[in-house]
């Protein structure tokens, strides 16, 4: 297990943290040990501890038990300004800087040379320019932060924390929206933040990148501590089964995409011409009853407005929408669930959960919608139905009077579907259901996708991993630029491939039918 | 114990306990209850009788602010309802028949029922910000009631009607007991329903709530009808109090003690959950602060400034940032942590940014 040798070169040493949450114990004795010049990944399903972690070596909590030591000296963040002053810096998924000031302007907040009128924004741009150039990044100080992309963005939030001094530099998932060019651009820098002796704390959902990029790995598991290893030790199968403690063949098994569909009747949904001006344009679809209809596109490629339309959370300006042959007007989410449409957003904290609601809460939300208020659910049913879906789905901590906001992504996901599954639809349309989830809770997903049409629901299954819609999926639609460009139904032999193909080229054999 | 401490209305109802005790130190009297001809007297009674008015407009304000909103217009509905109710009441030759005070009192909850209705409307259907959409009320309901009394003050004589602020049954305040049964109503309208968890959904996460398919229009709507129907009959208890229908003053600045008082009880006016046991807690607060100052002697002008303070003090024990502040204090104390090169930095980089030539 751990090999705790002398730590000389140790930057930072966490030792036995202990944090806790009302009704929740987040870590639980956890070490972690950063040394000067090393990519360290922390690994771990969501829900294992890693933010909680993270935060409580950033100073955003402040820990229960246990010792920080940085550079030898022990310390006691109570707050970020003290991590930063003690050179830990963070950049998170979503940046945090002012996207309304320069590019400049945010590279040197607070630390912006004077002269004798005050600022002189010439020197500090010029600084700034120098700390960007460091990093390979060629862009003008003086342009404004909200014109850069995502990625772009985030160095220059690593240029802001080069700037301070920065000893250990925490990226907290900085990958997840960026594209497989800019992920590069990152690497590179952050091999060159290496080579200069910083050490960089990275999460991350993707396994290729944890091996292309990490030196060492701490791995966690409920708020424990599994183990640190070499990354060269650990192979990725036995990095899995770490992270999980189980084997995860069940993902293999799921070959939903290969089920035969009857499609000879009047489709469950078919819905023609469906658009909305300015947000996608008109689209034809039919889902059949027990089909995965699977959407796929790159971000932007109107997906989820597509989601959003079939489920009347926008209102469609063209087209017309037959449900079982009959046409059918769907103008707001409660006419859809009249017709027994379900929807979870990619969006899941703004759209999905009651964050300040109970678990059991969030579950009977939609059945009591349903019901109006005056015939609420009896607490007995209540009961059944909650934990009926707490332990099918296996929702952790299997307390329905947990706080929703307490739980990870994954179990906040698990829940919303709950809601749906409680009220018996025949349409599910799931747009990301699986983002930003572990990889644990990612296969429950889909197999109780699997599983649920194999059954008879339709679904209309929305994700950016492609591999994802073919193992689910038996026909798959796919959008480029806000258009269908094209249609498939999925073989044993299609592969990511010839969808990326697709998505890329925008013909298909099946295209014109 | 410890879970005793944390219990979100042990702030409220220690705020309470502290003033009940001041007042009971500075004149003992303060709690003692006389009995006479089967009726209950003392300043007790009394707190609790002048507060009914506060209570049933502070029952519908919780409920607005659950949803996000906020209800500026129910002072000024107290003094249409008042309005409509006295002017009924003065124009009828038997001012002390039973059948035209109910007709009076129905009347005037009926106007400011729809008032409420009106509210709601701007608010959940056309989307207009709560605060400004119940300004419109606020600032016109005054004179519309000054429109129904014709400019006059209207005063009645009728023996029935001042019962309910004045009467007596079981012992008690008439008008406690209109103020116990609106909570009881309440409470059983939001909690033996699923209407409260609804109401909490819609103010914390309208956007969710939508897409699980919670009418949020028609709950957001039926928090302001009520809060307008609760405003019309605490117009009602104030009337009768000073047998008058006083457009300028019938509850004047009651929005601002309401809002206080739903606040102290805990709930949060960023919306979300809220607390009618709390709200009920808050109003009996400042009732009793009001009471105080006056015992005090302090000239009513200044009366706001001591409301103000006392607020400010239970708001700061609420507040999180602040209890975190007291936590690091009493934490910090035993281990001085080791403070290192780097610590020492801290003051200089704040004089940098500071400084300015």
């Amino acid at each position: 297990m751990t090999h705790v040798e002398q730590d000389d070169d140790a930057v930072v040493r966490m030792r036995d943290i202990t944090i806790e949450f009302p009704g929740v114990k987040a870590l639980e004795s956890v070490d972690l040990t950063l040394r000067a010049g090393e990519v360290h990944t922390l690994m771990g399903e969501n829900g294992a501890g890693k933010s909680t972690l993270i935060k409580a070596l950033t100073g955003v909590y402040p820990i229960d038990a246990g010792t920080i030591h940085i550079d030898g000296a022990a310390r006691i963040f109570k707050g970020t300004a003290d991590a930063q002053d003690a050179g830990v810096w963070t950049v998170y998924q979503e940046v945090n800087l002012c996207a309304n000031l320069s590019v400049g302007e945010n590279v040197m907040l607070g630390q912006e040379r004077r002269g004798p009128l005050g600022i002189d924004w010439k020197a500090t741009n010029a600084e700034a320019r120098g700390h960007l150039e460091s990093l390979g990044l060629r862009i003008d100080p003086r342009s404004s932060l909200a014109s850069h992309s995502i990625a772009i963005q985030q160095l220059v939030a690593i240029s802001r924390a080069m700037v301070s001094d920065c000893k250990v530099l925490v990226l907290d998932e900085p990958t997840s929206s960026l594209d497989r060019g800019e992920v590069e651009q990152l690497f590179a820098v952050m091999r060159g933040l290496r080579e200069r002796g910083v050490a960089i704390l990275f999460v991350t959902h993707f396994l290729d990148q944890v091996y292309e990029i990490s030196d060492r790995l701490t791995v966690l598991r409920n708020g424990r501590l599994v183990g640190e290893y070499a990354a060269t030790a650990l192979t990725r199968g036995e990095l899995i089964a770490k992270m999980l403690g189980r084997e995860l063949a069940a993902l293999d098994e799921i070959d939903a995409a290969e089920r035969a569909i009857d499609r000879t009747g009047a489709p469950l949904l078919a819905a023609s011409g469906l658009g909305r001006r300015g947000v996608i344009d008109p689209v034809d679809i039919d889902v059949f009853d027990g089909e995965v209809v699977g959407i796929a596109g790159l971000l932007g490629s109107g997906r989820t407005e597509l989601a959003r339309l079939l489920y009347a959370a926008d209102r469609a300006d063209t087209g017309t929408v037959r449900v079982r042959g009959d046409v059918t007007r769907l103008r707001t989410p409660r006419e859809s669930i009249a017709q027994r449409f379900a929807f979870a957003s990619e969006d899941r904290r703004g759209e999905g959960i009651v964050a300040d609601l109970t678990v059991g809460e969030n579950i009977v939300l939609g059945m009591q919608a349903r019901r109006g208020w005056l015939r609420r659910v009896p607490a007995a049913e209540k009961d059944a139905v909650v934990q009926e879906y707490i332990s099918s789905l296996g929702i952790r901590p299997a307390d329905q009077d947990a706080l929703i906001r307490n739980l990870s992504g994954g179990n906040q996901q698990k829940v919303v579907l709950a809601r749906w599954l409680a009220m018996a639809p025949q349409l599910l349309i799931l747009d990301e259901p699986t983002r930003g989830i572990d990889v644990g809770a990612k296969a429950d997903i889909q197999q109780l996708v699997a599983r649920l049409s194999a059954e008879g629901l339709s679904v209309v299954f929305i994700s950016s991993e492609l591999e994802e819609v073919l193992r689910l999926a038996q026909r798959i639609v796919v959008l480029r630029d806000r258009r269908k460009i094209g249609e498939l139904t999925t073989t044993a032999d299609t592969d990511v491939d010839e969808l990326v193909e697709i998505i890329a080229q925008g013909d298909s054999k099946e295209s014109a039918a | 114990m410890n879970k005793l401490l944390r219990h979100r209305l042990v702030l409220p109802i220690g705020a309470l306990v502290a003033l009940i005790l001041v007042n009971t130190i500075a004149r003992p009297s303060f709690l003692s209850v006389t009995v006479r001809d089967g009726e209950l007297y003392g300043s007790i009674i009394d707190i609790l009788r002048n507060s009914a008015p506060l209570m049933l407009v502070a029952l519908g304000m919780t409920m607005v602010i659950a949803t996000r909103g906020i209800d500026l217009s129910v002072g000024a509905l107290m003094a249409v309802s008042g309005a409509v109710s006295l002017t009924i009441i003065a124009g009828s030759p038997r001012p002390n028949d039973l059948g035209v005070i109910a007709v009076a009192i129905g009347a005037g909850i009926a106007v400011t029922l729809i008032f409420g209705v009106w509210n709601g409307f701007l608010v959940a259907v056309v989307g207009i910000q709560p605060i400004i959409a119940t300004l419109v009320l606020m600032l016109a309901g005054r004179g519309i009631a000054l429109l129904i009394t014709q400019g006059f003050i209207t005063t009645i004589n009728s023996t029935p009607y001042q019962f309910m602020a004045q009467g007596y049954v079981f012992g008690l305040p008439f008008a406690f007991l209109v103020a116990v049964a609106a909570i009881i109503v309440v409470a059983i309208v939001e909690r033996r329903t699923a209407l409260g968890m609804l109401t909490e959904a819609v103010g914390i996460n309208p956007t969710a709530s939508r897409l699980a398919g919670v009418r949020s229009r028609g709950i957001i709507w039926g928090a302001y009808a009520g809060s307008g129907l609760l405003a019309g009959i605490a117009g009602i208890l104030y009337s009768s109090n000073i047998m008058a229908a006083d457009a300028n003053s019938a509850g004047l600045n009651i929005e601002v003690d309401a809002i206080l008082a739903v606040v102290l009880g805990g709930t949060s006016l960023a919306g979300g959950k809220f607390t009618l046991a709390g709200t009920v807690i808050g109003v009996y607060t400042i009732q009793t602060l009001t009471s105080t100052i006056t015992f005090l002697g302090v000239p009513p002008a200044v009366t706001p400034v001591f409301k103000a303070a006392v607020i400010i003090i239970v708001c700061l024990a609420q507040s999180s940032r602040v209890k975190g502040w007291v936590r690091r204090l009493s934490a910090a104390r035993p281990p001085a942590p080791p403070r290192t090169g780097a610590g020492a930095g801290e003051p200089v980089r704040l004089g940098q940014e500071v400084q300015v030539p």
